[in-house]
């Protein structure tokens, strides 16, 4: 749309992030003369093979993990996918989840007639709650096979302290699965924190600077799943389908600039949050933000913007060339009502006019502005005409 | 202008965004996301929302989509369940018009600084010498939608544009070729939006309310038969009342919920001297008493003339010139000018 003012205030960073120069210096050659299949036995494929080795012994030193550990995706999805599947086919027994997580872990559990569990205020699993549903499935003489609570939350940007989550599982569910959607975590967290309490992580490089279509699971060295994807027997036989050269290539560049970026980053978006935060809320009343900031990472704020409507307000930002989002988007492209905020309980008079304003490495000061001013006008503007 | 047309993926307002464009207008298409449920047909599919997203970027405009569920469950479906739960014949399309595309969406349209709101429409909105708005019959009378924008008053119709009106269906199709829109060939959309093909009616509804069996008795009390939902039974029906064969045709006459219980008779029982509507919504002001009117009972029907007998707070009554065959309770019933033009008012049969 076009931008009166020329200049476009980006504030996504959760939905994707651009990609770093890195990732994309590194792919190139991998696009044009670099063009072989790895699985081949001629020099070309064994240059790409090389290529794809040391992208992936570099991600396990970023992530914490062994080489072989480390299994390639087409993205953050298909990690949450393979982990509940694999999990439950591999091993049998029930899926749990908590409530807040992204459907790419919530529809799956579903689908399995799995166990939700309950979040609470701050989108963070109910761990008294997830107590009771393992002891729950543990009387009724089932077992556990897998449970996927997310690292951070991506509408509200919550994050959820693993290690209490593996305390819970490893007592109460013995020979469950642990996984974590960890996709909106590279930026902010020293992920190898939580790859240590888990079995499985899935990631997803465009939301740190690399390629869509790429992502990341590490599969801990014991944790057996059922592959999802079986073919040619690439990754070790847990995902089959032609390597993405390119695009692992690239995820090793982005991953690495990012977590030695991550400390100044950390703080330097924190800043900007908070002035974004504050510069909203000290110029419009009945706005909460939906998780205080310090349970939250730094690249997002939320927040719940009571008499207006998601959609509208949207409208206007991007108008006024701010791009942000609401919650998630179903197939149509339609705004859906947050389950993430159904689920933490929050006032349906402020749950219609959710905003989540995203930050990463790109943002500026400038950003911030544009946003505030616009943020500020177009509220104003809603609740005046209403 | 700045004007958000409403594009339901469908031919019509593909060439309605197209004509505005030409027109030069400032031009956004939305497409209303509607019904969440199971769907084949009608407006809120995805692959419908696809092709929308798809003719507004070969026509370089911004597309987006606008999630409006809530009320079309408030405001249609729930009010097409309990007409059915209560035994009378609901208009669906007319509440949408009503509560959505003229109300949900202009409002929307309004707060974001839009000068007017477009819909595919085959109608046309005049403004008369007397500075009045009209809605008139579209130029194609084979697909005159004027019927289902009856609603229209004098504020809406001044907010509102209907873009293709004024060509034949023909014409828009050709248009759409022209411009090479996929739209161009797709079917007019035929029934109910939220109402799949394979389940129809009776399933849709048969998940939402307990069917009742009810007798099927003739006009003196004996019993003829039976059927096993009477929420599914209409005034003016014929078919499915499983009645034995050989005899004259039996229509039916009166659905009495209350008493599960259907009166059939001959055709010619159906006629009636007047027609009593509610809820009864004036474009303008109303008029006199004894005026003459053509009337409209459905979306393609003939129109036939009365006079105005009655003309309460928001009803009226009717007095046909000719005995008329009885119209189903629930039903719209629209009233247009004596040459059968412009659009007066509408309401629902009682």
């Amino acid at each position: 749309m076009n931008s009166e003012r020329g200049r476009l205030a980006y504030l996504d960073h959760a939905a994707t992030t651009p990609m770093c120069r890195e990732a994309i210096t590194a792919m190139a050659p991998f696009l044009s003369d670099e063009f072989a299949n790895p699985s081949g036995s001629h020099r070309f494929s064994r240059s790409a093979r090389t290529a794809i080795d040391e992208a992936r012994d570099d991600i396990a030193d970023v992530l914490g993990c062994a080489p072989g550990e480390v299994v390639f995706t087409s993205g953050g999805t298909e990690g949450d996918n393979a982990a509940i599947f694999g999990a439950v086919r591999r091993h049998g027994g029930v899926a749990v989840c908590s409530a807040a997580e992204h459907h790419a872990v919530l529809h799956c559990v579903e689908h399995l007639g799995g166990e939700v569990v309950a979040v609470d205020r701050g989108g963070v699993i109910d761990i008294a709650a997830l107590q009771q549903t393992l002891d729950n499935v543990a009387a009724r003489g089932e077992r556990v096979a897998v449970v996927s609570v997310m690292a951070v939350n991506n509408e509200v940007g919550t994050i959820t302290a693993m290690r209490d989550v593996a305390r819970v599982v490893r007592a109460s569910a013995k020979g469950a699965v642990l996984h974590t959607d960890a996709v909106q975590a590279v930026c902010w967290l020293d992920v190898r924190d939580i790859v240590m309490v888990t079995d499985v992580a899935s990631f997803s490089a465009h939301k740190f600077g690399g390629p869509k279509g790429m992502g990341i699971m590490v599969v801990k060295a014991g944790t057996t799943l059922e592959p999802l994807i079986m073919g040619g027997g690439q990754e070790r036989d847990r995902r089959s389908g032609t390597s993405n050269v390119a695009g692992i290539v690239a995820s090793a560049a982005a991953l690495r600039a990012t977590a030695d970026a991550r400390a100044t980053q950390v703080v330097r978006v924190g800043h900007l949050k908070q002035s974004l935060v504050s510069g909203i809320m000290s110029q419009l009343a009945d706005v909460i933000e939906t998780v205080p900031s310090a349970a939250t990472v730094p690249g997002v704020a939320h927040l719940c913007i009571a008499d207006v409507e998601s959609e509208a307000l949207l409208f206007l930002l991007d108008e006024a060339g701010v791009c942000a989002s609401a919650a998630s988007a179903c197939a149509s492209g339609a705004m859906e009502p947050s389950h993430v905020l159904g689920a933490m309980g929050i006032d349906p008079r402020f749950v219609k006019g959710a905003l989540r304003l995203s930050l990463g490495h790109t943002t500026t000061e400038q950003d911030v502005q544009t946003a505030v001013l616009a943020v500020v006008r177009s509220v104003k503007r809603l609740r005046r005409q209403q | 202008m700045k004007v958000l047309v409403a594009m339901s993926g469908g031919v019509d307002s593909s060439v309605a965004a197209a004509e505005l464009r030409r027109e030069g207008h400032d031009v956004v298409g939305v497409t209303m996301r509607l019904w969440g449920g199971e769907s084949d047909t009608g407006c809120c599919s995805v692959s419908d929302v696809d092709d929308a997203r798809r003719v507004a970027q070969q026509l370089r405009i911004d597309h987006l989509v606008f999630n409006f569920s809530d009320d079309f469950d408030a405001h249609v479906v729930n009010p097409y369940v309990d007409a059915h739960r209560t035994g009378t014949t609901p208009n669906p399309c007319i509440e949408c018009n009503r509560h959505l595309k003229f109300d949900r969406l202009s409002r929307r349209a309004r707060l974001l600084g839009f000068d007017a709101v477009a819909t595919g429409h085959h109608a046309r909105i005049e403004r008369q010498p007397s500075g009045v708005w009209r809605v008139i019959r579209g130029a194609d009378t084979a697909k005159d939608q004027s019927y289902v924008v009856h609603m229209l008053d004098q504020k809406e119709l001044a907010y509102t544009l209907f873009p293709v009106g004024h060509l034949t269906k023909a014409q828009v199709r050709e248009r759409a070729s022209e411009l090479g829109l996929r739209t161009a060939t797709k079917p007019d959309s035929q029934d109910v939006c939220f109402i799949s093909k394979t389940g129809g009616r009776e399933t849709f509804l048969g998940h939402r309310i307990p069917f009742r069996a009810a007798r099927v008795v003739d006009e003196t009390g004996t019993e003829l038969g039976s059927v096993d939902a009477v929420e599914l039974v209409t005034v003016g029906q014929r078919r499915g009342l499983r009645l034995p064969g050989g005899a004259p045709k039996q229509f039916v006459l009166d659905v009495d919920v209350a008493t599960a219980t259907i009166v059939v008779g001959d055709e010619a029982r159906l006629e009636r001297a007047e027609l009593h509507a509610d809820r009864v919504m004036w474009s303008h002001e109303p008029l006199p008493l004894g005026s003459e009117v053509m009337v409209q009972t459905s979306a393609h029907g003939a129109t036939q003339p009365a006079l105005l007998d009655e003309v309460g707070a928001d009803s009226v009554l009717l007095r046909w010139r000719t005995p008329q065959r009885r119209t189903a309770p629930g039903q719209s019933v629209v009233l247009y000018d004596p040459s059968d033009r412009a659009v007066l008012a509408g309401g629902i049969v009682r």
